[in-house]
């Protein structure tokens, strides 16, 4: 293969140029405001500010409310993941089983994706609500009483429910493509060994889908932190009780509405370093692990 | 031809100089739908009665939403004249020396004639200082009633015409309500935080915090978690569970209306301002009105309600000539005809007792049955200490937690004084960081 040549330096610099400018005033510089702003504590309107070293971080620890929403935060991404990855792998194995309607189907299962999450939200807002819903009014009649505004565990069901849904779609055409890339002859080897589908999925089908399912974990868990903002403003707004405040609904309430920007700032620096440490996991050990 | 020359381009010139002079005065709002479209027509009756200055209203989304815009232009200096911020962030403002102009101070600058007592006391207590002096203008201002559902309580062997006086009666009627099974639930509420905590202890005379409700600076810390208001977060866990009461969700209880249009509950009480609201959505009953009940064993009750909406503040940092059209404008705002216009488009409260007369005289409470309850009960009793309003600082996150301990009670993890000695534990240290952010 011919490599190209450039003379000097300044093209290459010029053509990254527009992608860095990007990249600095949309992504470095607010990240250095919002650590300079974590240690510091402000009135609403920046009229009085205080350096106040590590007290912002050490409230946080201190706060019964921020740990409920690390843990409330696990919880969900951890549900959101294994529901939408779950019910997508078993979608695609069943839509890969299928000769002639196998494009309908793709086509249909893909169509959620393009719901804004906003909108998904509202969506099951208005099946799940307690009063107009459709849901509520079918468990009432198995005898359960459906109430996402003061029971926590149906707030949380609701939520995962609606993130993972749209998430389906997504997982769903990785899949499909993942195991469309299967060579069809090892499955028909094992099947003349005598292996039934469960014993062919197992061993076959599934290690060689590890690095789709490995990319669309941590595409998922990140999906689950940090998109699901628009599902749990238009859905239960963080409650009952903080039951569904995850960790980025409460930077954008405790900083947007609260006007406490010092705690506010923390929040989101401490959810810079699990970024950069899920990052890290999937770079450093997690991929080299996985078979290609 | 030369003088031709001359004259036309003075004209011109001073065409320009006109043009010029006309001195824009941004006004940023949180007013959408009709009520947007209401304000934007007051705005141009403005406009258009002077042409020196241009009020520009830009609709900045939610209450929240508006405040926060506000504050983030403040600090990028790009800030609007005039803000309408909602009342719980009266301490936030109020804190904010730097960046407000109290309106007395406004008027008085600007050589505005400004006559404090024409307001309405409960209106216009919540936005003074402690000397007195009024520190923003109060646009829009409701307070919560009791609305009833008529056909419910004759069907349940009630009089129609008598809406429950106190929480005595309010649990009588809804058991007789349950029991002939006119309805499903005896009531509901939207707001617990703004009705069933907050005018409930101004009602009953109950302070909520310490330094008057907070009118005294920010040391205030909050004291609701009295006998009165215990008692009654008691009464309701105790109503829930036996279904006379359903919950209708956090902040403005967004579940209760429905509940009460479909005649699920017989009762609702909510902001006087939703009016509109429920009688284009009361269509297959016939609507009743009453103020907030009481304990009738509590000296004192029922005092006053408080009231609940927006004002409009002014920040600093613009140029003179624009105070100058601010101070005029408001003159205009607060004039008779402009508020009776709107208190009877909107529901909100009129702001001053010439604007009260004047619907008095058009005959305005007569024609409109349950549009004067509210006027009646914030004006019921000169207010006290206790029930002029509230001032806390990072008072938007408090009435979250009002919400979330009603919330641990209502499931059973929390009795009524436990959930409430938690509002003023966690609310308390949020007003020490407010304190601390405003020292």
């Amino acid at each position: 293969m011919k490599r190209t040549i450039f003379n000097g330096q300044l093209l290459p610099w010029l053509l990254l140029a527009p992608q860095l400018a990007v990249t600095l005033v949309f992504f470095i510089w607010p990240a250095f405001q919002a650590i300079r702003q974590s240690f510091l504590r402000e009135d609403a309107f920046g009229i009085n500010s205080q350096f106040v070293g590590m007290a912002n971080f050490r409230a946080l620890l201190d706060s019964a409310q921020y740990l409920n929403s690390l843990k409330v935060t696990a919880v969900f991404a951890v549900s959101v993941t294994v529901l939408s990855m779950g019910v997508a792998l078993i979608l695609a194995v069943a839509v890969d089983r299928m000769l002639k309607s196998q494009r309908p189907y793709t086509t249909l299962l893909v169509w959620p994706y393009a719901v804004a999450p906003a909108v998904a939200g509202i969506l099951w807002y208005f099946i799940f609500n307690p009063t107009v819903g459709i849901l509520p009014f079918m468990l009432d009649i198995i005898g359960y009483d459906w109430n996402h505004n003061t029971d926590k565990g149906d707030a949380m069901i609701l939520v995962v429910i609606a993130s993972a849904w749209k998430q389906i779609s997504y997982n769903f055409l990785f899949f499909v493509a993942g195991l469309q890339a299967i060579p069809a002859s090892l499955r028909e080897a094992a099947a003349i060994d005598g292996a039934g589908p469960v014993r062919r999925f197992f061993d076959i089908t599934f290690p060689l889908l590890s690095p789709t399912t490995f990319f669309l974990l941590v595409v998922n868990i990140v999906y689950a932190m940090f998109e699901t903002f628009a599902v749990i403003d238009s859905t239960t707004e963080g409650g009952p009780a903080q039951a569904t405040n995850i960790m980025v609904y409460k930077v954008y309430f405790d900083g947007f509405i609260g006007q406490n920007m010092g705690s506010s700032a923390a929040q989101s620096v401490v959810l810079m370093l699990i970024v950069i440490s899920l990052t890290v996991i999937q770079f450093r050990y997690v991929e080299k692990r996985v078979e290609y | 031809m030369t003088r031709l020359l001359t004259a036309s381009a003075a004209t011109l010139i001073a065409s320009l100089t006109a043009a010029n002079a006309q001195t824009e005065i941004q006004w940023w709002h949180a007013m959408g739908g009709e009520l947007g479209t209401k304000l934007e027509e007051i705005v141009k009756g403005f406009n258009d009665s002077q042409d020196e200055y241009k009020v520009v209203p830009s609709y900045k989304g939610t209450y929240p939403e508006t405040m926060t815009a506000a504050i983030a232009a403040f600090r990028a200096k790009e800030q609007p004249a005039i803000v309408q911020v909602f009342e719980v962030g009266t301490g936030t403002m109020m804190a904010a020396q730097g960046a407000i102009v109290p309106v007395y101070q406004l008027m008085e600058e600007q050589g505005v004639e400004f006559d404090p007592a024409a307001f309405l006391p409960a209106v216009v207590g919540y936005y003074t200082d402690t000397d007195g002096n009024m520190l923003s203008m109060p646009f829009n201002s409701s307070t919560p009633i009791l609305y009833y559902n008529k056909d419910v309580f004759e069907k349940a062997g009630l009089d129609p015409e008598t809406p429950p006086k106190t929480w005595g009666e309010v649990e009588e009627f809804s058991n007789k309500i349950m029991e002939s099974g006119a309805a499903e639930c005896g009531f509901t509420t939207g707001w617990v935080s703004w009705i069933q905590t907050e005018n409930l202890s101004a009602f009953h005379n109950q302070p909520i915090g310490t330094e008057q409700n907070g009118f005294g600076g920010t040391a205030a810390r909050l004291t609701l978690n009295g006998d009165v208001q215990v008692k009654h977060w008691a009464n309701l866990k105790k109503w829930a569970d036996e279904g006379l009461f359903k919950y209708g969700g956090p902040v403005g209880g967004d579940d209760a209306p429905p509940m009460f249009y479909s005649q699920e509950c017989a009762m609702i009480m909510n902001s006087s301002a939703s009016l509109a609201g429920v009688v284009a959505n009361a269509k297959d009953f016939e609507l009743g009105f009453g103020m907030l009940p009481y304990y009738d064993d509590v000296e004192g009750a029922p005092q006053n309600s408080i009231i609940g909406g927006a004002t409009l503040w002014v920040l600093t940092g613009r140029p003179d000539e624009e105070y100058a059209g601010t101070a005029k404008f408001f003159e205009y705002l607060a004039s008779p005809e402009v508020q009776a216009d709107w208190h009877q488009f909107s529901g909100y409260l009129p702001i001053t007792q010439a604007a009260y007369d004047l619907g008095k005289e058009q005959g305005y409470y007569e024609e409109n049955p349950g549009s004067e309850v509210g006027l009646q009960q914030i004006t019921l009793n000169e207010p006290t200490e206790n029930s002029k309003g509230l001032r806390f600082g990072n008072y938007v996150q408090i009435r979250g937690i009002i919400d979330e301990e009603f919330e641990q009670m209502l499931s059973g993890s929390k009795d009524a004084q436990g959930a409430l000695d938690s509002v003023v534990e966690r609310g308390n240290a949020l007003l020490e960081e407010f304190e601390k952010q405003n020292q």
